[in-house]
């Protein structure tokens, strides 16, 4: 935020960076190959359904849309902190990466790009999963591997970082991790 | 493509206009200290000191008062995932999470920047807020963090600190040159500081009751759910008044930073030094907000 934003306590919400998404399928292969994980073929949208209609038309749109061009498997779930998500589910990355692309392009072209919080892939080593999460404000992504709450598998996610670093844009301060419990799509 | 998040012009106008003023009183304050022939250097060394130490331990002080304790995302799960998933929408660092146990339902944000702040809920808020209003609450104080109103308003107090302290050094007598002009010159001194100081104060509150504006209408965007930080502005802003004010008093100082104040006082003289706006101007502005979000 500008100084003129902060002296005039006139802040908007940051506009979301759509397009290092195209990154997961490279990352996908680097997973397989480095780590023998695969994609589970899921993968899940997050963002905050503002109050009124205008937004329920949207994601009212979007549906009709995905499932007129293709058909991913979609389920729209309200999580406990008042987030909206839609799970894609498909057999090819590219797919599921494809789809999620389009949700958000139809989010943000309905003006409700602010609105984007996150979304993730979720992958599965040896019956362990892990997602990779896409923070849309900053453009870059972080691992996230679910023991039990509130357990994480930190060093599987600081292995993901390194192992990450040339495919896509990985989260560098640790701080923005931010877990993701019970996320659909993991 | 079209944005809904359009700044309040209007809000804007006056906040520039308020800080303006303020600027003003500051270089005027100073202009007459000169012509009176006073070197006013070592008033606002100290003032500008005082206010430094201040803003910048101002979460330490914060917290250390109101008897809050800094929480870990394990001890408060809850609470440290809303905060989460706001900043990661708002794209800011995240600040510390702090509970104050206490039955006045409350929350306040302080901290010398956005990477060095804490926001505190009080028990007494955790207990009667649901999700929704908790988040519409902490979405306002993040915007307060967002938008550095701790170092704003730190600034925009320097002129009426400066005055204060000059008025009670006149007062004895510690100013002024040792001729037979001192009476007149320590008169002059304290009639100018003593209005510099009301006029600063008034300009202060002003600025503090857009500042509070600002943070809601950046709040209720952040989160698109005007109507929750609406809902949890009434069901404080009703809790505030129903408590006996023994309790409350021990607060006050804090008033500029809190979500909601402390102290309800009368109508007219009341409003124009109150820290927050009335509890109608700030609903009335969500509901604006809300019809704007919605269409």
């Amino acid at each position: 935020m500008g100084f003129f934003d902060s002296l005039l306590g006139r802040s908007e919400p940051p506009k979301p960076d759509l397009d290092q998404l195209f990154g997961l399928p490279s990352a996908a292969i680097t997973l397989q190959v480095s780590l023998g994980a695969l994609p589970t073929g899921a993968g899940s949208v997050a963002f905050r359904a503002p109050e009124g209609k205008a937004f329920a038309d949207v994601v009212a749109d979007v549906k009709q849309l995905l499932t007129a061009t293709s058909d991913p498997d979609l389920e729209v779930t309200h999580d406990a902190f008042g987030y909206t998500w839609i799970t894609v589910r498909a057999s090819e990355i590219t797919d599921v990466v494809n789809a999620l692309h389009a949700i958000n392009v139809s989010i943000q072209d309905a003006g409700f790009g602010p609105q984007l919080l996150c979304s993730l892939v979720g992958f599965e080593r040896d019956g362990q999963r892990f997602a990779l999460v896409y923070l849309y404000k900053r453009g870059s992504f972080y691992p996230f591997a679910p023991v039990t709450e509130p357990q994480r598998d930190s060093v599987l996610e600081l292995q993901l970082r390194d192992l990450l670093r040339d495919d896509v844009n990985m989260e560098q301060d640790l701080t923005r991790w931010f877990p993701v419990w019970g996320a659909p799509g993991l | 493509m079209k944005s809904r998040y359009a700044s309040d012009r209007g809000l804007t106008a006056r906040m520039t206009g308020t800080m303006f003023l303020l600027g003003l009183l500051y270089v005027v304050f100073i202009a007459v200290l000169i012509a009176i022939g006073l070197n006013a250097g070592f008033v606002l060394v100290f003032a500008v000191g005082l206010l430094f130490a201040q803003w910048y331990f101002s979460d330490s002080i914060a917290l250390h008062s109101m008897g809050a304790r800094e929480v870990t995302p394990e001890q408060a799960p809850q609470l440290h995932g809303i905060v989460d998933r706001l900043c990661a929408m708002a794209e800011m660092p995240k600040p510390r999470v702090a509970i104050a146990d206490v039955d006045m339902p409350n929350a306040f944000a302080t901290g010398r920047s956005p990477n060095r702040s804490v926001v505190c809920v009080t028990t007494g808020l955790l207990r009667r807020l649901d999700e929704q209003e908790l988040e519409g609450v902490l979405s306002h104080e993040l915007s307060h963090v967002a938008h550095r109103d701790v170092l704003v308003m730190t600034i925009a107090s320097v002129a009426g600190v400066a005055a204060g302290f000059l008025t009670r050094m006149a007062l004895w007598g510690g100013v002024g040159r040792r001729d037979s002009n001192t009476a007149l010159v320590s008169l002059a001194i304290i009639a100018v500081s003593v209005l510099v100081y009301a006029v600063s104060f008034v300009l202060t509150r002003m600025l503090s009751r857009y500042r509070e504006l600002s943070a809601d209408r950046a709040g209720a965007l952040l989160t698109g759910r005007p109507t929750a930080l609406a809902s949890a502005l009434q069901k404080v802003s009703g809790d505030m008044a129903a408590i006996p004010t023994r309790d409350l008093r021990k607060a006050e100082a804090f008033n500029a930073f809190f979500f909601a104040p402390a102290l309800a006082g009368g109508k007219s003289l009341a409003a124009l030094f109150a820290t927050h706006p009335p509890l109608e101007q700030r609903l009335e502005q969500l509901a604006k907000i809300s019809t704007q979000l919605g269409t």
